[in-house]
């Protein structure tokens, strides 16, 4: 660990959390449909959109409208995107005439890419035409990112105000995030991206004739408006097998820094706009300090894993002075590595820039644990927002717990109701990663499909479980997920993870909203200091990561102890 | 429901049409004007031939040129479609060993790697990291500063040339960290082949003393 990787890191996160502000801000306005500087340009093209299709941006749903509208949206997309993967031989813009994607696979990632999971069963070099990737999966980063936008943002508008019957119109906020968040910045990220030499082209693959004089084909494609999106919209499904280690998709030491900032950006302006829309600015900043102090300490201590290196190498005669190299790039090392995989886990993005699977035990349980927490440091675009929310609901439970008092949340009382809904979305993806990850451990199909034996085995399964869960969509890339238990047992998790929450929160959204806003007394217990912040950290640890720690004992952890015996497997 | 319907599958349409096609194809427009070299995939030429990419490794193996990482990239054996077989640095694919820090198969590819560096007259315990680890795309183009010195007197030896010669070229080819910062220093291994060749006259009478002596 050296000084340089260490400053590599924070400043890095410190440069994201100065960028998020003014973001968090401007989010605030254009999901309020006020005017903003893009309005003279987008404004036209935003009601020729609701003109098309009919809408009313000014109409407001139900939250059982608000959650309809989304889940039928979402079932549209699914079947759209199914047909692309399946059918992509038939379409456009295929120069390596790819066949479609066998049934399970193109269930596997329609489900993936719908719910912003964006885990990869397939290897798109080989699986997927440039067509597919652009109508299909590109769109879907889109709209899953905006998807979770707008559901933050209906929860956001339940603490707003007292006695609200409506959330919001969800295509307008769908629309409004894609014109005026999303597409601007994807557009300016995809020139830098490709300034750095992320290629975009419909080419077939480059042929060339080496120096030794063999033959070397170059897998090329419309990457760079893919890659901006990708991490801009926490998605993380990789143009490349290699995904951001692959040197088209993540080119340089800055474009690695660059990304990382870009899968950051969103989760951490999210709640500086709600800070905004309840206009009181404390509010979000506390939610905003416990997710940048947990995602940085994870940084550190992932880069302090793998920057000491692997001792059972230093044994060999290997100098250890670079760190674990094995499944890194050169241009990156330790530091960069370390920060873009735990930056890319925190948040649900699930992008690697080097190989999770070959982390030293410690290294690799830090982007584990952070899923485990529930995708909330700072998560998921727009679903690490609303968890953290129900977080926040059972930490002012617990306080009120603590002194007898009915607990609330910005003026809002904090019922049976909401808890109850509350502990529904915390306990279901629990149960549904524990119950997967120990089923396929017992099961032949399961076994057959690690590639590393051991308890290094068992992490690279509970990993597999968790990641797709909690719609993370990073893999300890050498389980082989293409099996049908697998494929449909993923599927049916990352499915489960995204709505088995998303529903619950706009129930507890819409409870929230019709309640009155009561005035803040001096027995409320205050949710800004660093007091509320202490407790909201402890509730996510104790809540979120005890649940799993006897598994991770099993798997990380006793790999630690063996490898520190010099054991292998 | 029903009403919902009407604006749920014209956004899904009016999105994919935006999104899906307008949008990128006019970056791969905007690429293929503005920045042909990157957005077709940074290739180098030599003689108006394409020789590789500046981004992506190749799978050096003979003395006379610095060789890349280890690559874990496999891909399906032409011979027997049924079984596997390892395709280092095939530009089609791209994947990391996946191996876990205590994976007996990791264990021992490196025992051997290590071996053979020794009997390549590296001294016991300097060996870099990056010389004997397989990089996570299989694909990487750089090599440490430190794996390329320790290969400097093997190449100068193949190519007849004074080992300064190379250490030169070899200095001229490394990149420090990113503004100072970020990244670590780094050596491109094709860009520093390509150099290796294009060395003049030196290289040719290296060449012909050889045979003289011979």
């Amino acid at each position: 660990m050296t000084t340089l990787g260490t400053v590599e890191i924070l400043l890095t996160l410190a440069i994201v959390v100065a960028a998020a502000f003014p973001t968090g801000r401007y989010l605030a306005t254009v999901m309020e449909g006020e005017r903003c500087f893009l309005s003279p340009v987008l404004a036209p093209v935003e009601r020729g959109l609701y003109a098309a299709c009919g809408i009313d941006p000014k109409q407001g749903m139900s939250w059982r409208g608000y959650t309809a509208a989304l889940l039928l949206l979402n079932a549209l997309h699914f079947a759209l995107l199914y047909l692309i993967l399946r059918l992509q031989f038939y379409l456009p813009f295929n120069p390596q005439g790819i066949t479609g994607m066998p049934p399970a696979i193109a269930f596997n990632t329609a489900i993936s890419f719908v719910t912003n999971t964006n885990w990869q069963a397939y290897t798109p070099e080989s699986g997927v035409s440039n067509g597919a990737q652009m109508a299909g999966l590109t769109v879907h980063n889109f709209l899953s990112a905006a998807s979770g936008i707008a559901v933050a943002v209906a929860v956001m508008r339940a603490f707003a105000a007292g006695g609200v019957q409506t959330l919001g119109n969800l295509w307008a906020d769908l629309t409004r995030a894609t014109l005026y968040a999303l597409l601007p910045l994807a557009c300016v990220f995809t020139i830098l991206l490709m300034a750095s030499g992320v290629p975009d082209t419909l080419h077939a693959f480059a042929t060339v004739t080496t120096l030794e004089g063999a033959h070397q084909v170059i897998a090329l494609g419309p990457v760079a408006f893919q890659e901006a999106i990708k991490e801009l919209g926490t998605n993380g499904g990789g143009f490349f097998n290699a995904n951001s280690a692959h040197p088209f998709e993540n080119p340089t030491a800055l474009t690695c820094a660059i990304e990382t900032f870009m899968l950051l950006l969103i989760p951490f302006a999210l709640p500086v706009t709600f800070g905004r829309l309840v206009r009181e600015p404390g509010q979000g900043r506390a939610l905003l300090v416990a997710m940048v102090g947990i995602l940085g300490l994870g940084m550190i201590l992932a880069y302090a894993a793998e920057s000491a290196g692997n001792p059972l190498l230093h044994a060999l005669g290997v100098d250890q002075a670079q760190g674990n190299l094995e499944g890194k790039e050169v241009r990156f090392g330790t530091a960069l590595t370390a920060m873009l995989n735990v930056g890319a886990t925190g948040t649900s993005t699930g992008a690697v820039s080097g190989a999770t699977d070959s982390f030293m035990p410690l290294g690799g349980l830090v982007p584990l644990f952070l899923m485990q927490l529930g995708e909330v440091t700072p998560g998921g675009i727009g679903s690490g927002f609303y968890f953290m929310v129900v977080f926040a609901l059972l930490a002012v439970f617990v306080a009120g717990l603590m002194v007898g008092r009915t607990p609330e949340y910005l003026g809002k009382k904090v019922q049976a109701r909401e808890v109850k809904l509350a502990m529904l979305a915390l306990l279901i993806l629990t149960l549904w990663i524990l119950c997967g990850a120990g089923l396929s451990l017992v099961l032949s199909a399961g076994l057959a499909a690690l590639s590393n034996a051991g308890p290094h085995g068992l992490t690279e399964m509970l990993y597999a479980w968790t990641s797709a869960t909690e719609n993370n969509g990073s893999a300890m890339a050498g389980l082989t997920a293409t099996g049908p238990l697998l494929a449909y047992g993923q599927g049916f998790a990352m499915l489960f993870g995204r709505f088995a929450v998303m529903v619950p929160i706009l129930a507890i959204a819409g409870s929230l909203a019709a309640k009155p806003k009561l005035r803040m007394t001096a027995g409320t217990f205050p949710t800004t200091g660093l007091l509320f912040v202490g407790l909201l950290v402890g509730v996510i640890v104790i809540l979120g990561g005890l649940q799993f720690l006897p598994a991770d004992a099993l798997g990380p952890i006793a790999e630690h102890v063996g490898l520190r015996t010099g054991t292998t497997y | 429901m029903l009403s919902h319907l009407r604006p749920a599958l014209s956004l899904v349409v009016l999105f994919t049409l935006l999104l899906g096609l307008l949008f990128p194809l006019g970056f791969v427009g905007l690429g293929a004007v503005a920045l042909p070299f990157s957005a077709t995939g940074s290739l180098l030429e030599r003689n108006g031939q394409p020789v590789g990419s500046a981004l992506i490794g190749q799978n050096f193996t003979t003395d006379r040129y610095f060789h890349g990482r280890e690559s874990a990239i496999s891909g399906t054996d032409p011979k027997d479609p049924s079984k596997t077989v390892p395709t280092p640095y095939d530009g089609s694919n791209s994947s990391a060993s996946n191996l876990a820090p205590t994976s007996k198969a990791l264990h021992d590819r490196v025992a051997a790697d290590v071996a053979a560096l020794h009997k390549g007259g590296a001294a016991p315990g300097s060996i870099p990291m990056d010389a004997v680890t397989s990089s996570g795309s299989g694909l990487d183009p750089d090599i440490s500063p430190d794996y390329a010195a320790l290969q400097a007197g093997r190449v100068a030896a193949a190519r007849h040339l004074p080992v300064d010669t190379v250490r030169q070229l070899l200095a001229a080819h490394t990149l420090g960290r990113t503004l100072g910062l970020l990244g670590e220093p780094r050596v491109n291994v094709l860009r520093l082949n390509l150099a290796l060749d294009s060395l003049p006259a030196k290289g040719d009478t290296g060449v012909g003393v050889h045979t003289s002596s011979r």
